[in-house]
């Protein structure tokens, strides 16, 4: 028992219910958002702490014993990417403090975001899969309600698509639990973990792990299930697209992890087979967009589909320095993308396109926006010392251990072509002559570099600080390694 | 030309109390036999519908002068305050306790602390529901 494994989910919910309350209050809403993202930053950090000390941390909901009630569990694995979404969610919603407009603030913008945090930490402490599902759709409702919120006619048309797609794949989950629930009678995690470890992963189960698949993939944009997501996450403004690109996709990512490690790990040549070849074409369907696009936002979000590619791949290694790969670059990919979608978003408020063509000469006026921006890029493509490169040399010594030795090639070769794309507006966008003068720019970066300035910091620590933050990795791939340690925490037997 | 509905607010003035006592009833029988706090809340919200459809918007402001999205916030507040209150004795959030208790009028009563957790859901219910009403009615 230990109540420190909610505060994560429950400190952003009562910050929302509040925030409902004092709708006409922007100014009040702005402080009570930091003190209850700095309060869950630090409960986020103790939790980390207190895993990496004591083990798994696990919470019976209503002291209910597992697997009769809901379980919420803390491993180093969910522990870690709770304190990086928390951290990025906060860095975001800092930046929407000068960017995202008086009519958003006053439309509960702040209340969304908060539950939109509530979901996202939900999703990665629960120990129970029709729990999960339910805090995928908190995650989800507050994320429709983000991305249709300003109501402009670009955001009305992607949030039908994005609304579509993500029904389709939420009944879908229903569908896919209703099966599992058939086969093993039980939907605590760690239980039917147990019960398909008995009774041997059948054909039948084998296949429901592919339902869930695709489920997650349609979350998390993997490759044949990717095809929403451009249009989407063009649609709304920067820091809605920062807190989207570094915490949605990821979610699906995590759950990912989460039952191929835990439940359906019997059949990996199946299962892990399959991930593989989908983990490949993503990276390389990610690189082709990426380079394709001269439009600044297109080129990240197709980033987005390339990491996810890199980050599932370590699913298939199966090896402890795979799975270590994968998470750091999961927690690395969270960081940067929130930084590269904030920089970028202080990019469009100076020019107000974004169009690679119509920018020139910004790093004359703007030397820190510009030098951030070029960190973040090399820290993006893997460049020691900043924090891509350790996941990825992780990644690439898992993959030729195991022998995958085509996705060690698509992985370098995708860094190449990522590191292209963003030095491509790296290169037109900061350097060449001046397009805009001084009086032409549409606003200033005054209080929008900084939230980047944190993320940057954050990721070269990571770069850096490698041997510090290591341990804390190598605990959550060995327990992602051994799925009887998480049962054990759970069921106590 | 004026619409004559006499008949139909008539009735619904007597029919909107039956309705709202059946959704309490409905409300505080969740325990035992079918009920709770949705479709109670669900239920109250028909009552409230109904009268919006016998009468005009503005004479239903008027009477029930509540601001409906604070209602939903207020029920979420209950709600989740029921749970924390857990995290002071020292148990897992949302743990509930249960016990008879001497009351007054009704005797000896169960009594159990989810009781409010349903007060939260009902009002929620009764917010949202009657938040998407008006906002499709008033919107042009």
């Amino acid at each position: 028992m230990n109540n420190l494994v909610i505060l994560p989910i429950l400190i952003p919910l009562i910050t929302a219910t509040l925030l409902l309350l004092i709708p006409k209050k922007v100014k009040l809403q702005k402080v009570i958002s930091v003190i209850s993202l700095t309060a869950t930053t630090i409960a986020a950090m103790v939790l980390v702490h207190n895993v990496y000390m004591n083990g798994i941390q696990t919470l019976e909901i209503g002291s209910w014993r597992p697997p009769f009630g809901i379980v919420l569990v803390a491993d180093m694995f969910a522990a870690l990417l709770v304190l990086t979404g928390v951290i990025v969610s906060f860095t975001c919603v800092l930046f929407s403090f000068r960017n995202i407009g008086k009519d958003r603030e006053n439309f509960f913008f702040y209340a969304f975001t908060q539950f939109l945090i509530t979901g996202v930490m939900g999703a990665f402490l629960t120990g129970d899969l029709f729990n999960l599902f339910v805090f995928f759709e908190v995650m989800l409702m507050s994320s429709y309600a983000l991305i249709v919120l300003g109501g402009t006619k670009i955001q009305l048309r992607e949030s039908i698509k994005y609304l579509l797609v993500n029904i389709i794949s939420s009944a879908l989950f229903v569908i896919a639990l209703a099966y599992l629930y058939g086969l093993v009678g039980t939907l605590n995690m760690a239980d039917v973990s147990d019960k398909i470890a008995q009774s041997g992963q059948t054909d039948i189960v084998t296949i429901v792990a592919i339902l869930f698949l695709i489920v997650f993939g349609l979350k998390g944009g993997i490759f044949p299930l990717y095809f929403w997501l451009p249009g989407s996450y063009q649609a709304p403004p920067y820091a809605i697209t920062a807190i989207f690109g570094a915490l949605l996709t990821k979610v699906g990512v995590y759950s990912i992890y989460r039952i191929f490690t835990l439940i359906f790990y019997h059949e990996p040549q199946i299962t892990h087979q399959i991930i593989a070849a989908l983990a490949i074409i993503t990276i390389l369907i990610g690189a082709i967009g990426a380079i394709a696009y001269w439009d600044v936002k297109k080129i990240l979000i197709y980033n987005i589909v390339t990491a996810v590619g890199v980050i599932i791949y370590g699913i298939s290694i199966a090896t402890e320095t795979g799975y270590a790969g994968g998470i750091y670059y999961l927690v690395h990919d969270m960081v940067i993308k929130g930084a590269l979608f904030l920089l970028a978003g202080a990019m469009f408020t100076i020019t107000g396109t974004d169009n690679i063509k119509k920018m020139g000469g910004l790093i004359k006026r703007h030397p820190l926006l510009g030098w951030m921006f070029f960190t973040a890029c090399l820290a993006l493509a893997g460049i020691p010392p900043l924090s891509g490169f350790v996941g990825k040399i992780l990644l690439a010594q898992g993959g030729l251990e195991q022998e995958h030795y085509i996705f060690v090639a698509v992985m370098l070769f995708s860094s190449l072509l990522v590191l292209y794309s963003v030095m491509k507006i790296f290169m037109n966008c900061f350097f060449r002559e001046e397009v805009l003068s001084p009086k032409e720019e549409k606003g200033t970066t005054k209080g929008l570099v900084y939230p980047s300035v944190i993320l940057i910091a954050l990721s070269a620590f990571l770069g850096l600080g490698a041997e510090f933050v290591y341990p804390y990795v190598f605990e959550a791939a060995e327990t992602l390694m051994d799925p009887s340690i998480y049962i054990q925490a759970v069921l106590k037997e | 030309m004026k619409v004559n509905d006499l008949i139909l607010q008539t009735t619904t003035t007597l029919l909107t109390f039956i309705i709202l006592i059946f959704s309490v009833y409905l409300f505080f029988a969740g325990h035992y036999t079918p009920g709770g706090g949705f479709i109670g809340g669900l239920m109250t919200s028909a009552a409230l519908v109904l009268l919006l459809l016998a009468f005009d918007r503005k004479t239903i402001q008027k009477a029930l002068p509540f601001n409906y999205l604070s209602i939903a916030a207020v029920g979420l507040m209950i709600s989740v305050i029921t749970g924390v209150i857990a995290l002071f004795f020292d148990v897992p959030f949302l743990t509930h306790t249960f016990g008879y208790v001497e009351l007054p009028l009704l005797g000896e009563t169960a009594l159990t602390s989810t009781l409010p957790f349903d007060l939260g859901v009902y009002l929620v219910v009764v917010g949202v529901a009657m938040t998407i009403i008006q906002t499709i009615g008033e919107s042009e």
